[in-house]
């Protein structure tokens, strides 16, 4: 049966794509689905061989033909977003609704659809990658990332694959609830910083909230072995299971500057070595 | 003047920068516009003096006057109005409260009821003040919080918005109406990925910026090399050091522990003053 897994943290910058690039190489017969679409990185160390490129057109914005415009500013009083001002758009604000099209007495505002980003169907080294890029500013994040997931969840059918590995996008809002929804298996990656614990505990109420099986790694454990033991604990009490305790090395800033896993750059570091265990360990769950 | 701080990639140091900068300078105002996982209050430890809830306006059927048209359903752009059994449902996280359905419903079946998706706080510490905003977990659309956060704005202070991570339309929201933005990023490839993209976004929003590299010393030279190419004039150096990591990791802004940064700060203010004639 078909697996999915989400590495998720709230707080960015804390391992996701590192810990992810790493599963990738390590587990088998899966389908890797990077779900950031708005600042993806995992592509960086996977390198993906592009195979197929879709337009994603979800956004709408107003245009205003003003050859049939009369001025008269319905559209401007109508507007909830604030997003005409003096009989014109703005493209930032602009939420496609539709309202000022609507109230437009002489229909002289259309909703164009635009193109809002790409999403690709790539082969790597370590199996399919399923990724995408959300044009810069554009709304519609939580969209792309279930095009990314439906196009690897096609791919894990086609191949009898059982596995989806899916790198999350920091946060708790819209595309990560896209990224989560209907995965057995939530990863938060941690750090043991005071941000990153009030970031995590976030992003368990997450999982809970959407009943999906939680699992903590704490990356960089030993920068505060204080706070790590409160990590600890609190999940003893939550009852979370603690899958990973990854030390701080700089071989892990190496390896990307070098743009692989760090378990394909150095396996037999001490990194490597906690991520392979963290993975028998998710495994396990799955 | 507005300064707005971001960064595209998660963890580059966003909230140290603003917490840093708003202790080495006077009068300001921190919007922390991190709605999702607001931080600024952890290195803060502001006195709360105001909490108000932040809520949006959604659809509400009256289900003796709905017939089941579609008409709403088919106007909602975001897929929050479905229609079963001859009645309409509502999606209430969906909506984004564009006021559609209820102009376009023949029966004046909808009404709008207020809901709540998050909280916004007000404090202080010493002199300074901040306003941040929570979304509630579960719910999905981080832009009214950012926006009633934004409306707390006092434009006579030094104003410093922390923004949220990624280039999508939370940062958009957050960073835009500020008279400068900065970067901050660290020399990494991930680091550099995601500065380019955030610097597109910030440019289109025609907004002058500059970059803040935060750990130093870590990774290649390649943010710099682009940093050149592009005229983006690099501001701060902070070098990866643990003492810095340790204090953060405690929750304590830098400059409390190591004062030599004020002045480094203060610096870069005056730096930004300059260039916008704020």
């Amino acid at each position: 049966m078909l697996k999915q897994l989400a590495i998720l943290s709230g707080k960015g910058g804390t391992g996701k794509t590192t810990l992810t690039g790493s599963f990738a190489s390590l587990a088998h017969q899966t389908v890797i689905a990077d779900c950031d679409v708005d600042a993806p990185n995992l592509h960086l160390l996977l390198k993906p061989k592009v195979l197929n490129k879709q337009e994603f057109k979800a956004s709408r914005l107003a245009v205003i033909d003003y050859s049939k415009c009369n001025n008269c500013g319905i559209c401007e009083e109508n507007c909830r977003f604030k997003a005409i001002h003096d009989l014109t758009i703005d493209p930032v604000l602009c939420e496609g609704c539709g309202v000022c099209a609507y109230v437009c007495p002489l229909e002289a505002i259309e909703l164009e659809n635009t193109v809002s980003g790409y999403a690709f169907i790539s082969e790597t080294d370590y199996g399919p990658m399923t990724h995408a890029r959300l044009n810069p500013g554009e709304e519609n994040s939580g969209k792309l990332v279930t095009l990314v997931r439906n196009n690897a969840k096609d791919i894990a059918e086609d191949k009898g694959y059982n596995i989806i590995l899916i790198d999350g996008p920091p946060g708790i809002g819209c595309p990560v609830i896209a990224a989560i929804t209907g995965v057995n298996l939530g990863l938060i990656v941690t750090e043991p910083t005071l941000s990153g614990i009030h970031d995590a505990k976030r992003a368990l109420i997450l999982l809970n909230h959407f009943k999906i099986t939680p699992l903590i790694c704490v990356n960089r454990y030993d920068v505060n072995l204080e706070n790590t033991s409160k990590i600890e604990e609190f999940c003893k009490r939550e009852d979370v299971d603690v899958v990973g305790k990854i030390p701080f090395d700089k071989i892990v800033t190496e390896s990307m500057v070098k743009g692989k896993p760090v378990i394909e750059y150095s396996p037999t570091s001490r990194v490597s070595r906690e991520i392979e265990r963290t993975w028998s360990k998710v495994t396990d769950y799955l | 003047m507005i300064l707005s701080i971001a960064s595209g990639k998660g963890g580059t140091g966003k909230t140290t920068m603003a917490v840093n900068m708003a202790l080495s300078i006077d009068d300001v105002q921190v919007l922390d516009c991190d709605v999702e996982e607001p931080n600024v209050h952890i290195l803060l430890n502001p006195d709360i003096n105001d909490v108000r809830d932040v809520y949006v306006l959604t659809p509400k059927i009256i289900e003796e006057r709905c017939d089941g048209c579609g008409e709403c359903s088919k106007f909602c752009n975001y897929n929050a109005l479905f229609v079963t059994r001859e009645k309409a449902i509502v999606f209430p996280e969906l909506c984004h409260s564009c006021g559609g359905c209820i102009l376009v419903c023949p029966n004046d079946a909808i009404v709008e009821e207020k809901r709540r998706i998050g909280s916004l706080k007000k404090g202080s510490h010493k002199k300074l003040e901040l306003v941040y905003g929570e979304l509630e977990v579960g719910e999905p659309m981080p832009l009214p919080v950012i926006k009633d956060v934004k409306k707390c704005m006092k434009k006579e202070k030094n104003v410093i918005i922390d923004s949220p991570p990624g280039t999508a339309c939370p940062l958009v929201t957050s960073v835009y109406g500020s008279d400068f933005c900065l970067l901050v990023t660290e020399p990494t490839p991930f680091g550099l990925h995601d500065l380019k993209i955030t610097v597109e976004v910030v440019k289109e929003l025609s907004i002058p910026i500059g970059v803040i590299v935060n750990m130093a010393g870590v990774g290649d030279n390649k943010v710099y090399d682009y940093c050149r190419e592009q005229n983006i004039p690099i501001l701060l150096e902070i070098p990866f050091d643990r003492k810095i990591a340790e204090l953060y990791s405690n929750g304590v802004a830098f400059v409390e522990k190591l004062p030599s940064w004020i002045e480094k700060f203060q610096t870069v203010w005056k730096k930004i003053e300059g260039k916008t004639n704020c």
